[in-house]
């Protein structure tokens, strides 16, 4: 097949029709899927991280089995990839990449953000990182060790970031808010909104 | 015999860790939303997947076969089309013939 002119929606197109011919997948089935994985947003990796900074024994399956974990809040995880959880200190941080292509822990982020694709993030994460994050805003302490993971099509990482100062007594709830994509693959770590920020420590 | 080192191996495209040729280019942060292309070839990726159609590695194994000036220039589900277009094909899910077919009733 010749790639470099290809109409790719009218191959879609064709693609879409094929596969209905020959009884593979119906147009119910595609929509079907794509509403399950809109549904599957960072929202669940966050409630994850949320209920490990108030739930030590929760915290502890997270760490030595995140699928079981991710199972045990009603998150679906059958057909994934096992999910490895890292967890940063305030002298550990960990930050994902997949160099090799685009392996995120879909299950429980999402699709993979624009970013995590490109690749000058795929290229400098592994040899660069530092002033990779100081893209995101993200400066790390010259006392915090930083190990950068890649994933791998077989094995997905999310990271369990490190407990905002000044959220003592929050609900997991409004924990939960605070977590955003980033700070669960270690671009970016969670903060408190500007204006609480003053309280902490 | 003497064994070759990493650095002496010629580096596949895909395998960009800490290739020299973006260390310069900033990451583009901003969202991005994905399209309905988007979301119905990852969709269907997901289906020949589940009904043991067609795999995850070999989806791979279709991408990083593209000729680079595609690789580089095409959409990242662009380049899922292509390798699930061609990865069937090869595996006779359909024929040529039938594609170009289906290409062409295309209203």
């Amino acid at each position: 097949m010749q790639t470099s002119d290809v109409d790719h929606d009218r191959l879609l197109t064709a693609l879409r029709s094929l596969l209905a011919a020959k009884g593979i997948t119906t147009a119910a089935e595609i929509a079907e899927r794509i509403t399950i994985t809109d549904a599957a947003t960072p929202a669940r990796g966050a409630a994850m991280v949320a209920k490990a900074w108030v739930d030590p024994e929760f915290r502890t399956l997270m760490l030595t089995d995140g699928a079981r974990a991710a199972e045990s809040l009603g998150i679906p995880m059958r057909g994934m990839p096992p999910l490895g959880v890292l967890e940063n200190t305030r002298t550990q941080h960990h930050l994902v990449v997949c160099t090799l292509c685009s392996c995120y822990p879909r299950a429980v982020l999402g699709y993979p953000p624009f970013w995590f694709k490109s690749n000058s993030y795929r290229a400098r994460a592994v040899r660069d990182p530092r002033r990779l994050l100081a893209e995101w805003g993200t400066v790390l302490g010259d006392d915090v060790a930083l190990r950068v993971v890649d994933s791998t099509a077989d094995y997905r990482w999310m990271v369990l970031p490190v407990r905002p100062m000044g959220t003592r007594g929050w609900s997991e709830a409004a924990l939960a808010g605070l977590v955003r994509e980033g700070d669960m693959i270690g671009v970016t770590t969670p903060q408190l909104p500007s204006g609480t920020a003053t309280l902490a420590k | 015999m003497t064994e070759l080192a990493d650095k002496d191996v010629p580096r596949a495209l895909h395998d960009m860790g800490g290739v020299s040729r973006y260390m310069c280019e900033a990451v583009d942060t901003e969202p991005h939303e994905l399209t309905d292309f988007d979301r119905e070839v990852d969709a269907i990726r997901q289906l020949l997947g589940a009904k043991s159609v067609m795999s995850v590695d070999e989806l791979r194994r279709g991408i990083e076969a593209l000729p680079e000036a595609d690789y580089l220039r095409l959409s990242y589900y662009q380049r899922w089309l292509l390798s699930m277009t061609a990865t069937l094909l090869q595996k006779g899910v359909f024929t040529q013939a039938e594609l170009a077919q289906a290409m062409k009733d295309i209203p």
